[in-house]
């Protein structure tokens, strides 16, 4: 059944009784082609590219909880292709572009909203970093420009700006990012996925991975066993725990990042802004909530809440740079649990178990890399080769010190990002 | 999260800069070989409960403390002077 405006309208006049449930609760079969553990955005993208673009449907998504009930839909919904390092910039860049045509590509309203990403900048220093930044990502295809503070202004004029510490500069516009409605992005791959015949089971944890000879054969689950020729972990957050059931030990740490939104207000903030001089970042809502955060706690967490000190850090960050927001009442708090590499870029690659393959270390941004993820995932899948966007995510790159993508350039080890 | 030091006793999380995993207390040989150092630089247990984390008390005494604490609770079982640990 397809969407449309002309459907919207009948069943607002035929009291919304047309509507069907959008995908199919099939019972788990014995064996798959392919399962897929965890029904997020990545696992649900990747579900989803490998029956449209490989015509392969004889796959299973095991879910857990419920289908999108992880980090995608405890995120900001920022979407943005700004990344500096080659290995990252051509495989945000192919992301953006699946975002670009996601609406039309899966009948369904993500809300793709690309009402241009502001990174402001402080210092003579950092306006440097950020050209140079900008000029990687023109050379990538991408869209950049580096705005003086008059350009800011007629953006952004509710800043602060000239704060006695911390002055606005300018900052590096990305027109083409902006935000996504985060749930409808896994509810689209989702009915993308099931449409072309992907069995998606939810409420069906896996409690082990069987392994024979090298070779993956299948999951242990709650709703029973069930054989497979490949198995594809896309678990970030919990991939450590995962892998630990097929003896495997990843450069992961598990760190909680928090995030904040307000009451809903009349629309204030038009864009997506972050700060250059703490961690905060911030967008509106369609809603008129204000979302936005900060960095990670720092310390190794899976508790999906935060502390104060990190609190206190973005509040103040934000009342720095754009006090207009201080009377707005915050609502909420969350966490979201991260799965932190020792160089911050993630993992799409092989094990050295036979079928047995690996899509996590997300760090803080895997919501802008749903759709890339989940199409250069299905490529390795599928064909057993790399997608060349993703070639650089291979897991064997911190043990011989090889493709590092230390995009922060903080160095490559655990705790630096 | 407050984290009792040994010298100075329950301090604010505020004071203590986050070093993780207590792993470091176990340094390889120089000549231990890629597979062992690959193992101490990057991969981790990344348990879902209970951990030890190396903390650096920089607000307050300056020691180095072994934290055993749960990392889904956030709740600290024990705290000891890493020197003591790596003793």
């Amino acid at each position: 059944m397809g969407f449309s405006g002309f459907r919207v309208l009948k069943e607002g006049l035929f009291g919304q009784k047309g509507w069907s449930a959008q995908w199919r609760d099939p019972a788990p079969k014995d064996e798959y082609d392919i399962v897929i553990i965890g029904g997020g955005g990545h696992g649900l993208s990747t579900a989803f590219y490998l029956a449209k673009e490989h015509g392969l449907t004889n796959i299973a998504v095991l879910e857990k909880g419920y289908l999108g009930g992880g980090n995608i839909g405890r995120n900001t919904t920022i979407v943005r292709a700004n990344y500096f390092l080659p290995g990252n910039s051509e495989f945000y860049s192919h992301s953006l572009k699946l975002w670009e045509g996601m609406e039309q590509e899966l009948n369904y309203n993500t809300m793709m909203s690309q009402r241009g990403i502001i990174n402001l900048f402080h210092s003579d220093g950092q306006r440097d970093a950020f050209a140079r930044r900008g000029n990687a990502m023109v050379n990538q295809g991408d869209d950049a420009e580096l705005l003086d503070v008059e350009g800011v202004r007629k953006h952004l004029p509710y800043l602060d700006f000239d704060n006695g510490r911390f002055p606005v500069y300018g900052g590096l516009m990305h027109r083409r990012g902006g935000t996504a409605r985060h749930d409808a992005v896994a509810w689209g791959y989702a009915r993308g996925a099931d449409q072309r015949g992907v069995d998606l089971i939810q409420n069906c944890e896996v409690t082990g991975i069987d392994i024979e000879g090298g070779t993956v054969k299948g999951v242990q689950t709650t709703r029973g066993a069930i054989r497979a020729k490949k198995v594809a972990i896309v678990t970030a957050g919990r991939s450590g725990q995962v892998a630990a059931m097929a003896g495997m030990r990843l450069p992961i740490e598990s760190h909680v990042l928090q995030a904040f939104v307000t009451e809903g207000l009349k629309p204030v903030i038009d864009h997506v802004v972050s700060f250059g001089m703490g961690h905060f970042y911030i967008s509106q809502s369609d809603k008129g909530g204000l979302v936005f955060g900060g960095d990670l706690d720092f310390y190794a967490s899976y508790a999906a809440r935060g502390n104060l000190p990190m609190k206190e850090h973005v509040m103040e960050a934000a009342m720095t740079l754009m006090p207009v927001i201080g009377k707005a009442r915050v609502l909420r708090s969350w966490g979201g649990i991260m799965d932190m590499t020792p160089d911050g870029s993630p993992i799409i690659d092989k094990t050295h178990i036979d079928g047995l393959y690996l899509d996590c270390g997300w760090c803080y941004g895997g919501f802008k890399a749903v759709p890339g993820s989940g199409y250069s995932f299905a490529h390795l899948l599928a064909t057993g080769q790399h997608h060349a966007p993703a070639a650089g995510f291979r897991l064997d790159r911190f043990r011989d010190g090889v493709g590092l993508m230390d995009e922060e350039g903080t160095g490559a080890q655990h705790n630096l990002h | 999260m407050r984290i009792n030091c040994p010298t100075c006793g329950e301090r604010d999380r505020r004071e203590f800069y986050y070093v993780g995993d207590a792993v470091a207390l176990q340094r390889p040989a120089p000549d231990a070989g890629l597979d062992a150092w690959d193992d101490y630089v990057h991969l981790r247990d990344n348990p879902a409960g209970q951990t030890r984390d190396l903390w650096h008390h920089e607000g307050g005494c300056g020691a180095w403390l072994v934290v055993t604490r749960n990392t889904v609770t956030h709740a600290i079982a024990k705290v000891e002077m890493a020197r003591e640990v790596a003793r």
